[in-house]
């Protein structure tokens, strides 16, 4: 019973430390990875006892700075509301991570460990309820901060989250058709087949045109640049101009754990989320007939760490296209996920289900 | 625009390459750099209070007062510095000179960092070449408005940059600013 008990919480603490520090060090990630492409150094000089670590003290620092600051309120916010937004957003930002597997079943102590937060077999449709109900917080920022100009954000947020949210529901309907399931696991797993034999059937291969849309609408639904719209941090203010201190940083954060939640989305269904290309249960048997036998242990270690690789080469290719690519208008945003997002997801649905029609035999 | 760049995939692909590009790149020259390489340079940042950047011998950089040999200034107090400052930050008050030979000399000297703009008009219209801006000093500031008026005092006891560029003579510290 305890055991039990343990077993499920050491599976939700992985997944919230991992999310959580990963969030906290996306902020570093940020100012590093932008400096060194713009040929830049980067932020460096927060240093404990004058030890600078590549500014990897700058996050803490960040921190106890916005835990110092004023916590402003302005007089005509809702008291209640302007508290809330910022948890909202947080909250279900975080808790969206909770059914994206980092690895397979572990068996140990006579147990079978499955290597996720939370088992649900729907766990797409849950990852995606989350990542929308994220933009009650800002829309709640909008209106409770009682500023016409914060009420303007959330409603750019709103627009954009609609226009993104269609556009990423119909594009992993594909991904859903080619692997049967809706449950995050099922899919991973059948993700370990191979194409003819020798390619492993991951998403990105199967549905490429899916991994576009859904890239593209899931930066979207991160709020950040290209469709940054609902905040545009150099000039047109967003909905949270009225937050200071921590709720401004809790906003902040929610946007990159959005991001990490769009990377774990991305890999679990189209870079083949935990797969290691040709590693099964007993070890890795590769095409030509070679097989290397790995003990359980070792190969779910190797399992975790593929997923979190992939994980974060999908963060720095997220924050590569944040950094490259300028700001969509407000009507361009608009125009991109209704007239070719969504169409183009609804073209992938048909000819998927022409090509499963075609291939699969009756 | 074209088809390829309405399409407009094409052109982000692109975009990324030279950003990713730029990354690899530099991230290659940082990690050469720390592995001895000193001359790879991943960025072209120059960390400024640590790195100084070579000054240009022709700078115009904080005044100072050329001494006569007995340490006297070489200043007559002819007022053709403070006529032709354009930004007047230059206030002298004459006097006699001890010796009968030199005309006068300033008993006051003041230059109002505050307002100087830098011109080297003062330097250009000395006839004694009793002012030079050649001390390679180039920060000075203050908390205040009078902390940036140096006196005749601090600006005799400047010396002329090195040969590298570098101040040799300390930063005068003003007033408001000595601990």
């Amino acid at each position: 019973m305890i055991a039990d008990v343990g077993i499920v919480f050491g599976r939700v603490m992985f997944v919230m430390m991992f999310v959580l520090n990963l969030g906290g060090l996306l902020t570093w990630v940020e100012r590093k990875q932008s400096a060194i492409m713009q040929d830049r150094i980067g932020a460096n000089r927060a240093s404990i006892l004058g030890l600078r670590l590549f500014g990897l003290f700058h996050p803490l620092a960040d921190a106890i700075k916005m835990l110092a600051k004023e916590d402003f309120r302005p007089a005509r916010a809702d008291r209640f509301l302007f508290s809330l937004a910022p948890f909202v957003s947080v909250f279900f930002a975080l808790v969206a991570f909770a059914s994206i597997p980092f690895g397979n079943v572990l068996h140990a102590a006579g147990r079978e460990i499955p290597l996720q937060a939370v088992t649900l077999n729907v766990g797409v449709l849950y990852v995606f309820a989350m990542l929308s109900l994220g933009v009650y917080g800002v829309m709640m920022a909008g209106w409770s901060s009682g500023n016409n100009f914060a009420l303007l954000g959330g409603q750019r947020a709103a627009a954009l989250m609609i226009s993104a949210e269609i556009a990423i529901g119909a594009s992993i309907i594909g991904v859903i058709m080619v692997y049967g399931s809706l449950d995050l696991q099922s899919i991973a797993r059948a993700q370990g087949q191979l194409l003819w034999g020798w390619i492993p059937k991951w998403g990105i291969l199967t549905q490429p045109l899916a991994f576009v849309l859904f890239l593209t609408a899931g930066i979207a639904s991160t709020k950040r640049i290209p469709f940054d719209t609902p905040e545009g941090e150099s000039e047109i203010i967003g909905y949270f101009v009225e937050y200071s201190g921590m709720k401004f940083g809790m906003f902040a954060m929610a946007d990159f754990l959005e991001t990490i939640v769009v990377a774990g989305m991305t890999t679990a269904l189209f870079l083949g989320g935990w797969q290691v290309p040709y590693l099964v249960a007993g070890g890795f048997q590769f095409p030509w007939g070679a097989t290397l036998a790995l003990p359980p242990l070792v190969v779910t270690l190797l399992q975790v760490g593929s997923f979190v690789t992939k994980v974060v080469v999908m963060i720095f290719f997220l924050m590569l296209i944040r950094w490259t690519l300028p700001r969509f208008r407000y009507d361009q945003a608009m125009r991109l996920g209704w007239l070719a997002l969504f169409p183009l997801s609804i073209a992938n649905i048909v000819l998927t289900g022409l090509v499963l029609l075609i291939t699969r035999p009756a | 625009m074209n088809l390829g760049q309405r399409f407009y995939l094409r052109e982000v692909f692109s975009g990324l390459g030279l950003t990713a590009g730029h990354f690899f790149r530099n991230m290659g020259r940082h990690i050469a750099h720390s592995l001895g390489r000193r001359d790879a340079r991943g960025a072209v940042t120059i960390q400024y209070p640590d790195e100084r950047r070579r000054l240009a011998p022709r700078l115009r950089s904080l005044h100072r007062l050329v001494r006569r040999e007995d340490g006297s200034p070489r200043c007559v107090a002819c007022m053709m510095c403070e006529t032709v400052c354009p930004a007047r930050c230059i206030y002298i008050v004459a006097d006699e000179h001890p010796n009968p030979e030199i005309e006068k000399v300033p008993s006051r000297f003041d230059i109002d960092l505050g307002k100087c703009v830098f011109c080297g008009y003062c330097v250009e219209a000395c006839p004694e070449d009793a002012i030079r801006m050649d001390t390679g000093i180039l920060e000075f500031s203050s908390y205040s408005r009078g902390g940036m008026i140096y006196s005749k005092e601090a600006l005799l006891a400047l010396e002329p940059a090195g040969p590298d560029g570098r101040p040799t003579s300390p930063v005068p510290i003003p007033a408001d600013r000595r601990p």
